[in-house]
């Protein structure tokens, strides 16, 4: 059993945390977020030189980590900082696929900041569902063509290239999936896309009849979509796990600086209490998200478990986060200007990303019936 | 980071494991899993047995009897016996009044006192508690006033558990009413039970069982030399005794246990001719608790890590408190919802040992309702939760 990081992980981790103290005030992130994009790219690049994005990457694939411990400790640092350029899409969910079927050229590109990706599953009806798939692709002249809708499709509007999933043979299950990458500046694509509650951005995409090649086998992708969807799990827990320390450690100074009754706040039980029972359940939401870390390349129902069990806390514990740090702030935390509320949004919109929290808590009881 | 224990950590599983096979009752074990009533005989043997293995005094110092083993080791020693239907160490002696004398102790009290432990010729008990002293303990009032070479004491301890099995107890007694703070008077005495004016007891528990009582104190007389510590510096001992040791508080191995249980009740229990597992509203309640405890495992691990390497666990051990009676109390809760109608029938006498009537219900329905209710207690002793908040907001607010 050891718990401690290792000297490079410590190193990354700092210069992580130095860059975003430095570089990245609420303010240049909410003119980030409310540019065209939702990001900025000059900053997505200084990111990328930092090595952040390669950092979420494994060496076979270009990068210089992608174990479950370095989504944990990047996505954790980009969770203080209220991060809003796209590492979810990009660098995790759409270039994970690409990673296992060795797209090293394109993910080069990622890597450097020069290309961004977004990872297009999600369908109008699809929910939470990784089956549900009803975009199809069909062979024609020696390639593939794309026809179907894709929903809420972070970064969707703003990528270079877009990993989408479409049925390449009958049923509706596991089987018959394929991932394609499509170039969505060919006719065959329309985008329309919008800002998300939380600071970031999204798409509606239509398909008829794109061109895509194929990742990997067509029809077998599956597997490669649940372990993409895992790591994006993973590193979205993190960052829900920074954002709730940044949560949390806002409104504990609150709890200190604030005057009423003519003495702080924080000297009243009713909210002391409340402030601890945060502290621990943001202890246990970070205590099983190193339990999904240490087995994300372990058998899979294991991983995928352990994945739900954190996704699960994750809401469950968002929430609880959200709702109380903006309660024991009152009314200055409904205001726009103060950087709390634009966590707790976050935090709770996380819930709504890959699966929520009645989600994760079904499938962790199916997986609970296959692990070892 | 790696969570998996190392090959030295697993051997020494597998040789507590095989060790408690080979050598833990069975008569005792079928008691506790049937939550049957232990004797004072049962624990003694059972004492006498993990004495003989040299692991009775397991967090003693190695140079007093005790084990050295590392706090990994510690835990997993404590998840084997629990896991084992182990009956559990009494915890008084061994694991609080010894420390206390390693650390506090004259060399006379400890020459006489530590084997006698050890060997079982005593069976101690603690005063700590007063009818107005729970959570204020430094409020207490039973008085010892100097009287030559002795000190007489006068008042009364409560919740004094297995103390009419006792032979002997270590109290806090008031010695200076005068001193500027009521943490300051207080002095740590050891008592003998069948000193004259010493009276015992018993309380029962909501349940109907006798495990704690109280014991009255008219005008006893303690020689001076059963003084611990210096006289009006006891309350440097009950935080040293609320320290030590704060690394099992979770009690990680009783909810593991629990859960287990009621896994295995709720798959043999049926709602609408299917197992009770698999109705979606009870399998997410259960989910719940067991991601919970996942979380909590792992959480007690990285404290258990962080004492490996010297740091002493300090608002995390208060968290975990928290959190560990949380979980043992939902998975009481869940047990006793899960058997239904049949949590209502009570057979006191279906807790003796021996007792081969028949039950209402499911055998294993029997105890569920009860240690529901006695479970209860878990988040009002060792510092009532709501103490262990306190303890975590100073730390964090400062107030």
């Amino acid at each position: 059993m050891d718990f401690n990081l290792s000297e490079e992980r410590r190193m990354l981790r700092e210069t992580a945390e130095r860059f975003l103290r430095e570089r990245y005030p609420i303010a240049a992130r909410h003119e980030a977020a409310r540019s065209d994009i939702g990001f900025s790219r000059a900053m997505w690049r200084d990111f990328a030189a930092l090595g952040l994005i390669g950092a979420l990457l494994p060496p076979e694939a270009g990068g210089f980590g992608g174990t479950g411990q370095d989504l944990l400790l990047v996505g954790e640092a980009l969770g203080r900082g209220l991060v809003v350029e796209p590492f979810l899409a990009s660098a995790v969910l759409a270039a994970a696929p690409l990673a296992e079927a060795g797209e090293t050229a394109l993910l080069g590109e990622v890597i450097a900041g020069e290309r961004l990706l977004a990872f297009a599953h999600g369908e109008p009806e699809s929910r939470y569902s990784l089956t549900a798939v009803k975009t199809r692709a069909t062979e024609a002249d020696g390639g593939w063509l794309l026809t179907g809708s894709k929903s809420v499709v972070l970064n969707g509007d703003s990528a270079d290239r877009l990993v989408v999933s479409a049925r390449t043979g009958p049923g509706d299950g596991e089987a018959g999936l394929g991932l394609f990458v499509v170039d969505p500046s060919q006719p065959g694509v329309a985008r329309r896309g919008y800002s998300t509650i939380d600071g970031g951005t999204a798409a509606e995409i239509t398909l008829g009849g794109a061109k895509g090649s194929p990742i990997g086998l067509p029809g077998e992708a599956y597997p490669v979509i649940e372990r993409a969807v895992g790591r994006g799990i993973l590193a979205v827990c993190a960052e829900a796990l920074g954002a709730m320390e940044t949560a949390k450690d806002l409104t504990v100074d609150y709890l200190k600086t604030r005057v009423q009754f003519g003495r702080p706040i924080g000297a009243n039980q009713a909210l002391q209490h409340r402030m601890v029972d945060l502290l621990l359940e943001i202890e246990q939401f970070r205590s099983c998200l190193m339990l999904a870390a240490s087995t994300l390349d372990g058998d899979r129902a294991t991983r995928e478990r352990n994945l739900s069990a954190a996704k699960h806390l994750a809401g469950r514990v968002g929430r609880l986060v959200a709702e109380e740090t903006i309660q024991m702030h009152g009314g200055v935390a409904m205001t726009w200007d103060l950087a709390l509320p634009h966590y707790a949004k976050r935090i709770v919109m996380i819930d709504h990303l890959l699966g929520d929290a009645d989600h994760h808590l079904e499938r962790f009881i199916r997986f609970s019936r296959e692990a070892p | 980071m790696d969570l998996s224990y190392t090959a030295g950590e697993l051997a020494f599983r597998d040789e507590v494991r095989g060790w408690l096979r080979r050598r833990l009752p069975g008569r005792l074990s079928a008691k506790v899993r049937r939550a049957q009533r232990l004797t004072r005989a049962d624990y003694e043997e059972w004492h006498a047995l993990l004495r003989e293995r040299g692991w009775l005094a397991w967090h003693w110092p190695v140079e007093h009897g005790g084990t050295g083993w590392t706090p990994v080791e510690k835990h997993i020693f404590e998840e084997e016996m629990v896991a084992a239907g182990a009956p559990r160490i009494v915890p008084f002696g061994v694991n609080m009044l010894g420390p206390v004398l390693i650390r506090f102790g004259t060399d006379a009290q400890k020459a006489f006192y530590l084997p006698r432990i050890l060997s079982g010729a005593d069976w101690w008990a603690q005063g700590y508690s007063e009818p107005e002293a729970g959570s204020d303990l430094a409020s207490l009032r039973t008085r010892a006033v100097r009287d030559g070479e002795h000190f007489v004491v006068n008042g009364q301890k409560t919740w004094t558990t297995l103390g009419h099995f006792a032979n002997r107890i270590f109290c806090l007694v008031r010695t200076d009413p005068g001193a500027p703070k009521p943490q300051q008077g207080i002095s740590f005495l050891l008592i003998d039970m069948d000193s004259p004016g010493i009276e015992v007891q018993p309380i029962l528990t909501l349940e109907g069982e006798h495990e704690v009582n109280s014991v009255f104190f008219t005008d006893v007389r303690v020689p001076v030399a059963n003084l611990v510590g210096a006289e009006n510096d006891g309350w440097t001992i009950a935080k040293y005794l609320l320290n030590i040791e704060r690394t099992g508080i979770a009690g990680v191995g009783y909810s593991k246990q629990a859960l287990h249980s009621l896994k295995k009740v709720a798959a043999a229990e049926r709602k609408d001719g299917r197992p009770l597992a698999e109705d979606p509203l009870f399998a997410a309640r259960m989910a719940r608790l067991e991601i919970d405890l996942l979380a909590m495992e792992v959480f007690n691990l990285r404290i258990l890590a962080a004492a490996g390497e010297g740091k002493m666990p300090g608002v995390e051990a208060s968290l975990l408190k928290i959190k560990g009676t949380q979980v043992r109390q939902e998975a009481t809760d869940l047990l006793r919802r899960a058997v239904g109608p049949y949590a209502a029938p009570d057979l006191p006498e279906a807790f003796d040992e021996g007792w081969n009537g028949e039950a209402p219900g499911p055998d294993y329905a029997l105890p569920l309702a009860r240690s529901y209710f006695n479970m209860r207690k878990l988040s009002i002793y060792g510092g009532s939760n709501e103490i262990q908040r306190n303890i975590v907001a100073k730390h964090l607010l400062g107030f």
